[in-house]
Formats: C-alpha cells, structure tokens, sequence
C-alpha cells in the first residue's frame, strides 16, 4: 500500500510537467497579451511593460525560467491583478473555495447516494419518477440560473438569506451557493447510485442473503450498497476536484472570495501566469483525489486492492 | 457576594444604556457597489473607474473633483500660473497630512511623479503627464528621471514646469496617476506599499482590509485635513462582476450603491422607484472606425453613406433600452471648455432623408445595387450588447444597400491586439472614455501619426495641422474653436462613424446623501453620507 502510493506520487512529477508545458505554450498561441485592453496603450508603455515583465525575452528564455522559478514555488507575479503574486491570489482565494466546495462535496454525495438509493428500492413507482425527474432537472438546469432564482426567493423575496458575499463565514452565507454548486452534482449520485443500486439487487449474492433472511436493512446497507458504491466512487474524483477548485459561475454570482473566477479571467484577460497557476492547482487536485479514488476502490472491492 | 451582585446590576444596566444609546454612536457605513475587482491600488499601475473611486478615497490629488464634478483644490491649497503658461506653482496645503501624522510635502510628489515616469515602474497610464517637462523622454529612457520638470522649492511648495502650455493641465492632476505616494512608506515597503497595515494615504480614508472578491473596507482618515467635514465612519466597497447579482443585493437591502447595473433592468428598477435610478451622460463614445487604406472603405462617400444609414435611435432606445444616447460627434457633448461639439451634417436630418441621401451617395462611388457589390465585415469584441448592435447594423446596411454583412467577433484581448497591431479589416466596434475633460483626449485619436489608436489609419493633413496648432494656442476660446475645426473635418469625412454616448449608471438608495451626478462620473466617498 504504502509503496503503491509512494510510485503513484512520483508518476505524477512527469505528469505535472507535461501539463505545464502544454499550457505554458497553448497559452502562448492565443493572440493578445495581457496588455492589450480595451484602453490601448502607446507603444512605449507597452514596450515598458514587456520589459518590466520579461515578455520581450525569446519564448523557450521565459519557459525556462517560468519552470525554475515554479519547482521553488514561485509561480510569478499577476499580470492582471498587479499587486499580487500568483501564490497570493491562490492563497487568498483557495481557502474559501475548498470550504464550500467540501461542504457541497459532502451534500452532493450523501444526499445522492441517500436520494438514488430510495429511487432504486422503489423503482418505478410514483417516487422513483419523482425523485429521477428532478435529478434530471438538476442536471441540465445550469447553476448560473439556479443561483439568481435561489437568491430572489430566499434573499429579495423573503429576507431570510444574504444575497452574496462570504459575510463572516456563517451557514446562512454559505447555504446558498451550496446547494447551487452541489445541486448538479447531486443530480449525478443519484442517478449512478440508482442504477447500479437496481442492477446490485439483482445479483446473486442479494438474492442469497435475502434468502438467508438477512433483514432487508442488512440486505440493502451492507452487502447490496457496497458494490452499488463502486461507480459513485470513480464519479467522486473528477467531482471532487471540481468543486474544491471552486466554480467561476457561482461564485461570481454569489460574490464568493474564491479561486474558481480565476480560471475564467485569467484566460480571457491573458494573465499567462494566473492561468498556469490555476492549470497547477486543478492538475494536483485532480492526481491527489484519483489517488484517494483508487486506495478507496480497494477498500470496496477487493479484487483490486493494492498490496 | 452582595458587592458582586451589585456590580453585576450596574453592569446590566450601563449595558442597557450604552444598548439604548447605541443608534446614536452607531458607525456611518456605505456599502458600495463597485462593478469589478480592482487590479492594482498603485497610482501607477490604475487604469479603470472602479479602481480610481478607491483610490482616490486613499489619496487625494493636487486637485479633486467635487461632488458636482467640478474641479476644486484638493491638496494644493492654491497655485499660480507663469504668463507664458508653463509654469505651475502649487501651494500644499499646512494641515495636508498622511495617515500615519506626518505631513504631506512637495518631495513626495516629486518621488510620485518621478515612479510614474521613470521606465522601470512600468507605468500604464504615463502618457497621462506626458505634458510635464522631459517626462516622455524620461519614460522612454532618453533622459534621467532627475531632469523630470517637477521640483520642490520647499516642503510645502511645488514647482512643476510644462513642455508646452496645457489648457488642461489642472484637469490632469485630479487623474489617479497624478496622486501622491508617501515616499517613506515605498521606500521601506516596496511593492506591498499598497497593502493593508502598509499603505499611507493622504485621503478622507485609510484601508481598514481587502478580502479579494469579498470586499474591501476603507475607514475615516482622521488626520486627513478635511476630517471634520467627513461623515462616514467606513466605506465598504463591493467587486460585483455580475451585475444582475449587484441589482439582487440593492434590493435585499445590502448595498446603497450600485455601480454599472445592467441595461435590461433599467426599466424594472425605475418603475419601483424612479429616484433611485441615475443615468447620466458620460465622457465616452462607442464608435465604428472604418480601415481607410482598403477599398471601398477609402472613399468618403462610403463611409458617409454607411455612417448615415446608421439608425442610431434604434441602437440607443431598443437595444440599450436609453441608457446610451444616439451621438453624431466623436467628443461627446457636457464638456465644459468646449460647449457643443461639431456634428455631422446629417444630424439634424431625419432617417429617412438619410437613408435617401446615403443611397445617393453610395450610387455615385457605384457601390450597392446596381454597382460593385458591397461586402462588409464586421468585427467586435465578443459582448452580448455589441452583437446585437453589430447585427442591427449589419440589417440596416443591408437594407439600405443591398449589402453583404458579415459578423466576426473576437475575445477582448484579441479583438484590440488586432486593431493596436494595424491589422486590416473593414468595420469594427471601439470605444473611448476620457482620461480628462478634454476635446483633444478624443480627437487626438485620429491623428496621423497616432499609429496605436488610429485603428482606421486616417491621415489627413489638415486635420494633423489644426491639432497641430491647437496645441501652441493659449487663448481657451481660440484653441476651442481650432479644436471645433478639427473635429469638422473628422465629421466630414467620418474616418469613424460615432453611434453613441455611454452613460454612467448608478442607483443610489434614498438614504443616501451629498450625491451629485456629473459627467466625469466623479463621486468621491468624502462628499457622501448616510441616513
């Protein structure tokens, strides 16, 4: 176990660095710059800037040097957000996103398997439809409409919520933008739940503890669940990774001090180190939750458990 | 025990009382919508509105704009002019002081002044002082930042010497370039001079905390020296990048001030209530430049008939539901050393008459039906407002004269790295908003040699030599009609076609007090109170 992990975490020093470098160019073929704006600037200020930002140095020059400076973990200045460094937006930012974020990860996931669970238990029935329907809203209802309709009926129309804003960091803050970021994701448990919740039931196995006369809480929760989880698991990783880096849509319509808008403007605005920083941050995330992933698999299934 | 129980009684009751007295201590807060995130709090790297209304509560120029947008002494207490008009002398105020006690003095301007000029800095609004003696050759490395035209004669005496008379020199200084920095605090800071706990500003204000994307809070300066006419305990400015959650947090009560709110909501808003709702003319135009080195956009009579065929009402009153006003001028009207700018001569005709007219025209250069086929492309930045008016223009050509349009749109970066790069293309969309309230900020931008905003690569030496001229002309009333001069010549030949006149939009809740609308969209904190 201890050297599966081991060998997974240094596979992924060549992963990160081909992401870097993919990046690092891509981003370069975008025409544009960082200072190119709508207010267009003389020729010598640009020229000043280029300089002051070691732009004006052959492209493979700045590679180079980007990617000593990163293994130090000195990912640059902001382009954009001028009195900032990359490390301290992230910094600042990342904090909030992975708070709301986990607190949407742990809503997404119970309520999903919960809701999923139901449905395939009573399958076709009046609730089934129910609840499938809904997932079904839940994932093809985009946040970015959910947020607004959430935010007039619980802060313009009621007055029980804030609109926006992190506050003081306090539930009625957060509940919100919660569940506008985990409603899609919910959708998402609970139909994989469902579905391999029905086709778990099925199996010989249940049958076989069913007829041992197994309470069918025993039946459902210990033996028919823990196959069932298995798909809900290898969702989990991508999911995770995506709300703990935060969501641009979200958290700008709910003014959240996170790093999920930074994907977003960064690119659009051309701040080729925010960019990078961002690329770095979702990678790692990404390689860690697959880890975590993989070690729970084997837990679940022992077929594929590490030694 | 019994001495306890009665210190606790006391306890209660002076509890109860300070409770009950509470309304009346109880801080002065705004909560401001702010339509964006600043970038930068350095004077020498601001570039956007929403940054200079922060800045300029946490620092205060040589001079200010006043609640009405009227130009007033802000740390000068007074100045002098030379005869020649080179020659400024500024006068600081005695009682002008940091936040940290100590006072503000000439020197620091002179540091301030110097960082924006000198290269290194990297400042993206240097141009701003170019007026000031060598500063664009300091900035361009050809001379040392000592020989900068700026100069203290003692602590509270400015000296700052021009290249050349500049009528608008005072309306440059209130600009957020030209604010100081406290040299003390860069010199022992750096770079996180602009941070929390470090900056030292000179304004009614201090910052108190910035959160990114959260909010930022500025508090009363008490050592300002304007502090006993300063109402507000805290300014809590909020980045509202969606503008349609701005309006939510307005109407659940949280936020006093919007900034920017979006177009569509303006009748909804001002039928709940009117008085809150204020629109007001800007300094900006939005405007289609055409690229005169490629045909048929070469020929005026081209140019003139698309622009003419442009229905600008339906632009302003449809598609921006009047928040935009229709404009036939690149300088936009309210400037107040220039009057009326000089319109097209279509402007006072009707639409139809146009449309004959235009028609006529684009016969005569022997384009549209019956001639060469006309085929247009028109570029944009990727904006849901400039498709809908680059698609209503496209069908107005279209109608007028049988044209072919097309639409092409890139990200923003894109779109203006092409037009700055003189790239070639037909028509595109740009916008201006003035650095000052000047006529040459905008018409400047169709001089020959302006290679980087020129999109359009008009050159017309006339035109080149009324500007020309108007910057050797002292008199403000024979420069405003030179300038008049110039500006004809761009409607004549409408290099560019002027659509609009942006507006600046704000909604201001009731409790709110000392608010002025005024074209230079200036509304420092200081004037502001709450109810």
């Amino acid at each position: 176990m201890f050297h599966f992990v081991l060998r997974r975490l240094a596979s992924a020093v060549p992963t990160l660095f081909i992401v870097v470098t993919i990046s690092f160019f891509l981003m370069r073929f975008a025409p544009g710059g960082p200072f190119n704006l709508e207010r267009p600037l003389p020729p010598a200020t640009m020229e000043n800037l280029m300089k002051a930002y070691h732009l004006d140095q052959p492209l493979w020059n700045q590679y180079l040097q980007y990617l000593k400076n990163a293994v130090t973990g000195d990912f640059g200045p902001s382009y954009i957000y001028k009195d900032n460094t990359i490390a301290e937006l992230i910094g600042k930012g990342l904090p909030y996103s992975v708070e709301l974020g986990f607190y949407a990860l742990l809503l997404a996931l119970f309520g999903g398997v919960i809701v999923g669970t139901i449905a395939a238990l009573r399958q076709n029935s009046f609730l089934d439809f129910l609840i499938m329907s809904v997932a079904t809203i839940g994932v093809t209802v985009p946040n970015f409409v959910v947020g607004p309709v959430l935010t007039l009926i619980f802060a313009v129309l009621l007055s029980l919520l804030p609109a926006g804003g992190w506050g003081d960091g306090s539930w009625r803050f957060l509940i919100l933008p919660m569940i506008a970021l985990a409603l899609p994701q919910l959708a998402v448990f609970a139909r994989l739940t469902r579905g391999s919740m029905i086709e778990g039931l099925h199996t010989d196995h249940i049958r076989t503890a069913r007829a041992y006369g197994l309470p069918p809480r025993t039946v459902v929760i210990t033996h028919a669940m823990r196959g069932a989880l298995l798909p809900v698991v290898s969702y989990l990783a991508p999911c995770a990774a995506a709300l703990l880096t935060g969501s641009a849509v979200v958290e700008t319509i709910f003014t959240i001090p996170g790093v999920g808008r930074y994907f977003v403007l960064g690119a659009i605005n051309r701040d080729y180190t925010l960019v990078m920083g961002t690329v770095v941050l979702v990678a790692i995330f990404v390689i860690v939750f697959n880890l975590v992933v993989d070690i729970l698999y084997g837990l679940l299934d022992p077929r594929v458990r590490h030694d | 025990m019994s001495f306890m129980k009665l210190n606790l009684r006391a306890a209660l009751l002076l509890g109860s009382l300070m409770i009950g007295a509470s309304p009346a201590l109880a801080e002065a807060v705004l909560h401001r919508g702010n339509s964006g995130e600043p970038q930068t709090l350095d004077q020498s790297q601001t570039s956007i509105d929403i940054e200079a209304f922060i800045v300029k509560d946490l620092y205060e120029g040589l001079t200010i704009y006043d609640a009405m947008g009227k130009i007033v002494p802000g740390t000068a207490e007074s100045w002098k002019v030379s005869d020649d008009g080179t020659v400024y002398t500024f006068k600081l105020r005695d009682n002008a002081n940091w936040s940290d006690g100590t006072p503000v003095t000439a020197e620091d301007f002179v540091f301030s002044m110097r960082r924006v000029e000198d290269p290194k800095t990297a400042a993206g609004y240097a141009n701003i002082l170019y007026p000031i003696k060598n500063a664009e050759a300091v900035n361009k490395s050809k001379a040392k930042v000592e020989e900068l035209g700026v100069k203290a004669i003692d602590a509270k005496t400015l000296e700052i010497t021009l290249e050349r008379p500049t009528p608008f020199f005072i309306e440059l200084l209130s600009h957020q370039t030209a604010l100081p920095i406290n040299k003390a605090s860069f010199e022992k800071n750096g770079a996180d001079f602009v941070k929390p706990g470090k900056l030292v500003g000179n304004g009614a204000f201090k910052l108190l905390e910035h959160v990114p994307n959260d909010h930022l809070t500025v508090a009363k300066n008490e050592h300002y020296w304007d502090a006993a006419n300063v109402k507000l305990d805290k300014v809590i400015f909020y980045p509202l990048e969606d503008q349609a959650a701005a309006v939510r947090r307005y109407e659940a009560g949280e936020l006093d001030l919007v900034y920017n709110f979006s177009s569509d909501q303006i009748e909804r808003m001002r039928a709940a209530n009117a008085k809150q709702v204020h629109v007001t003319p800007a300094m900006a135009t939005y405007y289609y430049p055409f690229d005169t080195r490629t045909e048929p956009f070469n020929d005026v009579r081209v140019r003139r008939a698309l622009s003419m065929a442009v229905d600008r009402d339906f632009l302003a009153k449809d598609i921006y539901n009047g928040t935009k006003l229709p404009v036939y001028s690149l300088v936009p009207p309210g400037m107040e050393n220039y009057g009326e700018p000089s319109k097209a001569d279509f402007a006072d005709k009707s639409q139809l008459d146009r449309e004959d007219e235009a028609l006529k025209l684009m016969k005569e250069a022997g384009y549209g039906e019956g001639g060469k086929p006309l085929t247009i492309e028109i570029r944009y930045n990727t904006n849901p407002n400039h498709e809908r008016v680059a698609t209503a223009v496209a069908d107005m050509w279209k109608k007028a004269f049988g044209a072919k349009v097309t639409l092409m749109n890139l990200d923003i970066s894109s779109h203006y790295a092409y037009l700055q790069e003189g790239g070639k293309f037909n028509v595109a969309r740009a916008g201006w908003t003035a650095d000052y309230a000047d006529p040459e900020n905008f018409l400047n931008l169709n001089v020959s040699t302006n290679k980087t905003f020129n999109y359009g690569h008009y050159s017309n030496p006339e035109f080149d030599a009324l500007m020309k001229k108007s910057y050797e002309e002292r008199n403000p009333a024979e420069r405003a009609k030179i300038l008049h001069q110039a500006e004809a010549l761009i409607m004549r030949d409408q290099p560019i076609a002027p659509l609009m006149n942006d507006a600046n939009l704000w909604l201001v809740a009731d409790k709110v007090k000392g608010w002025g609308d005024n074209a230079n969209n200036e509304h420092l904190s200081k004037y502001l109170s709450v109810e």
